[in-house]
């Protein structure tokens, strides 16, 4: 009791605030291992426009949706092109039914008003798929430029 | 009374060892990531498999949406493994019935158009020769995936190797992108050298070659 008195005379808000820096500085060494290309194999990244018009970039997973679709729906159905960026989709197209809008219409899935949950990636993320081959061919250097050298 | 107001403060010495502190951890956290004689130094962290959306590195932690996403592993617990992409072996998760995934968009009941019919591909070199298997394929995909954009169907017409599918294109179309990845080498090579030929040509039509006659296209001919 007299301790803690003590203390809370010892420390007013600056030294609060040092001490709330000092912790976070000390968790922060946990997080900065976290590698930044860990991303779900097949998860895809779509940006030609979110960016721009400051949405975040849409994210779409590959495995969620082969667990309850075959390839053949929207690849072949739908008319998704085999390139990521590459089916110039907005959001008109969608709310018309096409695209992401087939299916996230409030009957087979959720509908278009949940806008985070596809606009889900951290902004300034570029068109790509996730863990290609391509991508892991070229990055050593990446890892190396994340790690800051 | 000045003497004791000061007192609630830390000492400015202390004030700058703290800032010190502050600055030795994130310059430590930084080296650590960098140790250069780590091991795993150009591909690291192989053993964090499927991490949930906040943690993977592309989506944005601080959007709620990304929180209510289902982490992979949830939904993976219960599926075949495999050594490397999603660590799903997706062949037996839909072989086993452990899921089933929608043909038609609406119709749950409508089943795939399945075609029995695997291409041999021999391999210069060491390396096993490649099997081909339509089966597998067309469990997922429409012959109009693969037909005529990426493969002529005709055997032998489409020159392929390791290089282009490296650089993906042919098998690479799919193969290191969403469908099992590149290093999986064993399930592409998978006939050894030592097994009796195919017939010249190399066209195996699998014994129970049950032709449900695919729209239009005369499979297996
Ligand atoms: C089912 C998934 C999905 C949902 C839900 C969704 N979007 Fe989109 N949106 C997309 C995709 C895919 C694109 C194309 C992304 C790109 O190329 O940058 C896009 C593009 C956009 C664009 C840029 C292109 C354009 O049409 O102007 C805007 C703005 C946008 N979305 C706003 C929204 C807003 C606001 C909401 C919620 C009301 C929303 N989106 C909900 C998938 C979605
Ligand atoms: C629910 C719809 C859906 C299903 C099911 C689906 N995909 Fe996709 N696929 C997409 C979308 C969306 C894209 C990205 C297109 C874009 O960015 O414009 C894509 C992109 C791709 C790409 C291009 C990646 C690149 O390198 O650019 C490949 C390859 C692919 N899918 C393969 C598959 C395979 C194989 C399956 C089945 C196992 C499958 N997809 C199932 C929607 C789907
Ligand atoms: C063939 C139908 C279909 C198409 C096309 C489709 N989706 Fe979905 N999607 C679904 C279904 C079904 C769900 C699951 C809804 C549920 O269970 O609540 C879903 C769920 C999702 C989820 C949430 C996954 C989770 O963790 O819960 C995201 C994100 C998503 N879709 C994005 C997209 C985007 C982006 C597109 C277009 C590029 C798209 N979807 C196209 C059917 C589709
Ligand atoms: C995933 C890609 C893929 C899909 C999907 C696919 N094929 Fe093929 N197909 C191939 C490849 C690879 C070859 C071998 C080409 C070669 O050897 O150059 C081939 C060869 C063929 C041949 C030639 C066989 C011969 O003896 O010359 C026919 C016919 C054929 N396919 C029909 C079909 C039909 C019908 C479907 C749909 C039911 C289909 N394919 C789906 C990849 C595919
Ligand atoms: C259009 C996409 C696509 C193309 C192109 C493609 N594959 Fe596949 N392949 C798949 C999908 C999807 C599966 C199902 C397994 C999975 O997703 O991991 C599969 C499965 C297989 C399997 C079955 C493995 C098993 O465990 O039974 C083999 C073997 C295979 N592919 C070889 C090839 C070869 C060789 C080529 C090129 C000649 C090729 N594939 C081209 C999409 C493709
Ligand atoms: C998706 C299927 C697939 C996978 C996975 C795969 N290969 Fe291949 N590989 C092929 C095909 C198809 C050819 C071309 C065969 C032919 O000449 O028709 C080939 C050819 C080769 C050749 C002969 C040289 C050349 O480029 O044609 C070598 C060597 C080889 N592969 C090694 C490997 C090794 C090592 C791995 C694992 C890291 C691997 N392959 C994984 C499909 C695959």
């Amino acid at each position: 009791m007299k301790k803690k008195m003590k203390l809370h005379r010892l420390v007013d808000r600056t030294d609060l605030k040092l001490l709330v820096w000092m912790t976070f500085a000390l968790v922060s060494g946990a997080f900065v291992t976290v590698d930044v290309t860990r991303a779900e194999y097949g998860d895809v990244v779509i940006n030609n426009y979110s960016d721009d018009v400051g949405m975040r970039p849409v994210i779409f997973p590959h495995w969620f949706h082969r667990v309850r679709f075959r390839c053949k729906v929207c690849h072949a159905d739908l008319g998704f092109q085999l390139k990521a960026g590459g089916n110039d989709i907005n959001m008109v197209k969608i709310i018309e039914g096409q695209y992401c809008g087939a299916c996230h219409n409030g009957e087979i899935a959720w509908s278009v008003e949940h806008c985070n949950l596809c606009h889900s990636a951290t902004p300034g993320t570029p068109t790509q798929v996730h863990e290609s081959t391509l991508q892991k061919l070229v990055a050593p250097s990446d890892a190396r430029k994340a790690s800051g050298k | 009374m000045k003497f004791a107001h000061d007192r609630r403060r830390l000492p400015m010495s202390l004030r700058g060892i703290a800032a010190l502190f502050i600055a030795a951890c994130v310059m430590a956290s930084a080296a650590i990531a960098a140790d250069p004689n780590a091991f795993n130094r150009l591909m690291p962290n192989q053993s964090k498999r499927n991490p949930p959306p906040a943690e993977d590195g592309i989506h944005d932690p601080v959007n709620d949406g990304t929180l209510m996403l289902q982490p992979p592993k949830e939904a993976f617990g219960v599926l075949p493994k495999s050594a490397s992409g999603n660590y799903v072996d997706w062949v037996k998760a839909l072989n086993s019935g452990k899921i089933a995934p929608r043909y038609d968009r609406l119709d749950p009941k409508v089943e795939p158009i399945v075609m029995d019919l695997d291409i041999v591909r021999e391999v210069k070199g060491s390396m096993p020769d490649v099997v081909y298997p339509h089966k597998q394929h067309t469990e997922w995909l429409d012959c109009s995936n693969c037909h005529p954009a990426i493969f002529i169907p005709q055997k032998g017409a489409n020159q392929i190797s390791m290089a282009a599918i490296l650089l993906g294109e042919k098998c690479g179309v799919c193969h290191g992108k969403v469908a099992f990845p590149v290093s999986q080498c064993i399930r592409c090579h998978s006939r050894p050298k030592t097994a009796p030929k195919a017939a010249e040509g190399g066209v195996q039509p699998a014994a129970n070659a049950q032709s449900k006659s695919p729209k239009g296209v005369n499979a297996g001919k």
